[in-house]
């Protein structure tokens, strides 16, 4: 049977309860699914519809709707597809379910996504060692209400007589200082 | 080296006999490092003159600035002709050349590498990271400034510096060691625990000696 995009787009619709099919491109489709049926929406994709290839696995903080989106980006290689899994899950209790027996590189996105933005994979190897950070005992750097700047401030011994110009003001300045 | 290596723990010899091990202090020396007085006159000038015109700089590229001194090794800016040339390990060199912006983890190996290299030794901070934080001022993972934790003799501006500043920095490096200023390892001993202060401050989980010989 000839590979259509949008059978499995209708198909994920009626068995996972899809939402907001959103086509990027010819051959780039993003879909919002549950988070209860991600993962069995993940594998179904995987075998039998033939996206074998996790392109990535990454996650946006929405901070003013108090939600994290997990995204993962599938590719199908004989078909010349991507397709786009959108998850949503709760920013206070930001725990998914791991995909690293489907993919055993996902285990690595995870233990990033742990360190990074705080959200759980249990069951994921390695999931709780350090990633990049080594001994952080901040709050998860990626999440958009750790201020960066404070906690550099007051742990890297800022040099003082630093000064900064904003680049719209100081550009407009130079290039146009009689108005 | 990983961190079980360092744990304290029993091993059996091939006779069974259990062995107790403590790697933090059977493997290393915690001895401090000190200071070394210059000797008398003309020696010491000559002595000066050799370290000057023979910079053996470790290889050890921290950030993006690593990238400017391979042009200097070839031919078109060649400092192999100022007596400057590029060594493999930190034991075999002299000059530490940061370069660019330094994360925690970073700094680390970095003063791992520091204390091992012999005096005398110098280190030549490279971009505006090493002076004041650079593009990463307000990062949470890299450092503001090097002199914290490192003592540095000479800073080259600039984000990238060219090689010719390179250049220019390491000449005045020479001019330094060569009036005799080049002492940053006895600023380094003797302002020892105020350099480890800072370096623990922000190495959390320090799991090294207090100084690697």
């Amino acid at each position: 049977m000839e590979f259509q995009i949008d059978q499995v787009i209708g198909n994920l619709n009626e068995l996972f309860g899809g939402k907001d099919h959103h086509r990027q491109r010819k051959g780039l489709d993003f879909i919002t699914i549950p988070k209860e049926q991600a993962v069995a929406a993940i594998t179904y994709l995987s075998n039998p519809e033939g996206f074998k290839h996790l392109v990535l696995l990454t996650a946006v903080d929405w901070l003013e709707q108090g939600q994290f989106q997990l995204t993962y980006l599938l590719n199908n290689p004989d078909n010349k597809q991507d397709l786009g899994i959108r998850v949503l899950i709760p920013r206070d209790q930001a725990v998914m379910d791991s995909i690293h027996d489907l993919w055993g590189q996902a285990a690595t996105y995870q233990r990033e996504l742990r360190e990074m933005f705080g959200i759980h994979f249990p069951g994921s190897p390695r999931v709780d060692q350090p990633f990049i950070l080594e001994g952080w005992d901040g709050p998860p750097p990626y999440r958009r209400d750790f201020d960066t700047k404070k906690y550099a401030e007051e742990t890297y011994f800022p040099r003082p007589g630093r000064s900064s110009n904003d680049p719209t003001e100081y550009m407009k300045h130079q290039l146009y200082p009689d108005e | 080296m990983s961190k079980e290596d360092l744990e304290k723990r029993t091993v059996y010899s091939p006779e069974g006999e259990p062995i107790e091990i403590d790697p933090l202090n059977d493997y290393f020396l915690d001895l401090r490092p000190e200071s070394y007085a210059p000797r008398n006159g003309v020696i010491e000038q000559f002595a000066n003159w050799a370290r000057a015109e023979s910079l053996w700089v470790l290889g050890f590229g921290t950030g993006c600035g690593a990238i400017e001194m391979r042009p200097l090794m070839t031919p078109r800016f060649d400092a192999y002709r100022f007596g400057i040339q590029w060594r493999p390990t930190p034991r075999q060199s002299s000059v530490f050349v940061i370069s660019g912006y330094l994360s925690v983890k970073t700094l680390k190996r970095v003063i791992r590498s520091y204390e091992q290299m012999q005096n005398p030794k110098f280190v030549v901070a490279l971009g505006s990271c090493t002076i004041n934080g650079g593009m990463y001022w307000d990062s949470y993972n890299t450092i503001n400034r090097l002199d914290h934790y490192l003592p540095v003799d000479v800073y080259i501006t600039g984000c990238m510096p060219r090689p010719e500043a390179l250049l220019a920095g390491f000449e005045e490096l020479k001019k330094r060691i060569k009036a005799g200023k080049g002492d940053g390892a006895n600023k380094y001993a003797d302002n020892f625990d105020w350099y480890k202060a800072n370096q623990k401050k922000i190495i959390k989980d320090w799991d090294m000696p207090d100084y690697n010989w």
